[in-house]
Parts: structure tokens; sequence; C-alpha cells
């Protein structure tokens, strides 16, 4: 995800997780997706619904859950924006990754709370991520 | 008789069911069909209006049905619908 971020900088990056659910959320493995948003995606991301399509029929070809969502924030803080507020759906986690100058800074994650409409920070414990 | 394959963020509405078989000749009609099965997931697709939100997108099989007939797209027993839901974000 952060060399995706990278990758991808000065624009925004996105891609799709994916792992088990549990009292934990473990992620198993993580794909880059196509930033479909016409117009300037140094502070917009969009996906196309036929990548959410494929995405979701990934997660039940191999057995695991559509954990979430990742973008990157070029040359901004790891923090959910109104955008992403206004944006956001139930369940998925929404990792942001700070990318400053080409170079990962921080990486946090949220959740939408669907009572209070307000995200909330999830703890994130970083091991090896793999990648298809 | 069609199947809704349930988008993973919204299955918390449908008891973590994936697919739902509903009832309907058209799109509307099906997903009116799933929205009576699971009233939870009513607000999540429709506005107060009871048009499907501009958030959510419906294909039916791999086919967007904005450029089939819209609601009106006519759905076989056999026919595979899935919700999408809009993902977009973005730092300002």
């Amino acid at each position: 995800m952060t060399r995706h971020a990278e990758e991808t900088f000065p624009d925004e990056c996105v891609g799709f997780f994916y792992g088990k659910e549990g009292n934990d959320r473990e992620i198993i493995v993580s794909r880059e997706v196509s930033n479909s948003k016409d117009g300037d995606k140094r502070r917009r991301f969009e996906v196309d619904p036929f990548d959410y399509l494929q995405a979701e029929k990934f997660a039940e070809k191999n057995g695991l859950t559509l954990l979430g969502i990742y973008h990157s924030h070029p040359n901004h803080p790891a923090k959910p924006s109104e955008h992403d507020l206004k944006q956001a759906v139930p369940f998925f986690s929404y990792i942001i990754i700070s990318v400053m100058e080409g170079t990962t800074d921080k990486i946090t994650s949220w959740q939408l709370n669907i009572d209070t409409n307000e995200f909330e920070e999830e703890e994130i414990n970083i091991n090896e991520l793999d990648k298809v | 008789m069609a199947k809704v394959i349930i988008p993973t963020p919204l299955r918390k509405f449908t008891h973590n069911q994936g697919t739902i078989n509903t009832d309907g000749g058209t799109i509307k009609e099906n997903i009116v069909s799933l929205a009576e099965q699971f009233p939870d997931l009513k607000k999540h697709i429709f506005d107060e209006n009871g048009d499907i939100r501009k958030f959510i997108r419906i294909y039916l099989g791999d086919e967007d049905i904005n450029v089939l007939d819209k609601e009106n797209t006519k759905v076989l027993p056999d026919s595979v619908v899935s919700i999408i839901p809009a993902i977009a974000g973005g730092k300002n």
C-alpha cells in the first residue's frame, strides 16, 4: 500500500484490502485499483463501479472479506477529510497514507460510526503485507 | 425471482447474507422486494423520496443499469443484480 501511495505521488492512490474479520481485522492481501476520478487526482479519488464489482468477486472467489479501502493524502495529514466522511460507507476500514514529498509519513485507519456519522480511529499493527 | 448481490458494507443489514433472492420483473421491483425483506437496509438504498440513492449504483450482470433502462430494466428469473456503493474521497 505504501509503495503504491509513493509511486502514485503527487496523485492520490486507491486500493482495496481483504482478509479476515474477527475481534480484530487481519489484512491478508491488498490490491491496487485505478483512480477513476475525472479532474484533479491530487486531491480526489474515485473507484469505477465495475472495479468495485470485481473487488467483491475477488473476495468471494478467494474466501476473504473485503475489509476496506486505502487511499493516500499527498502532502497532507493522514486524517479523513469532510469529503472522505461524506462518501464513507458502513463497515469498511478506511486506511489513509500520508505521503510527504514522495515518502510515506504516517498511516492511520478509520471506521464510520453509523450512529454518530463520525469516523473513529482504529489501531494498526503492521506486519508484512502480501500483494498480488 | 432474481438474485441480488449485497455489497460487503451493507451485509450487516441482511444478517450477513451476501446473496438474497428477490421478486419482481424490473430492477425497481426487485430492490423494493429486497428492502421489504430487510427494512434496516431501506434507508441505505432509497432516499426520502423513495428513489435509489445517488451514491448507490445498480448493475445487472456486468452492466450498469444506467446504460440499460435504468430502474425499469427488465429482470429475468436467472438475473444477477449487484448493489454497488459509490467509493470516493480525497484530502480536501
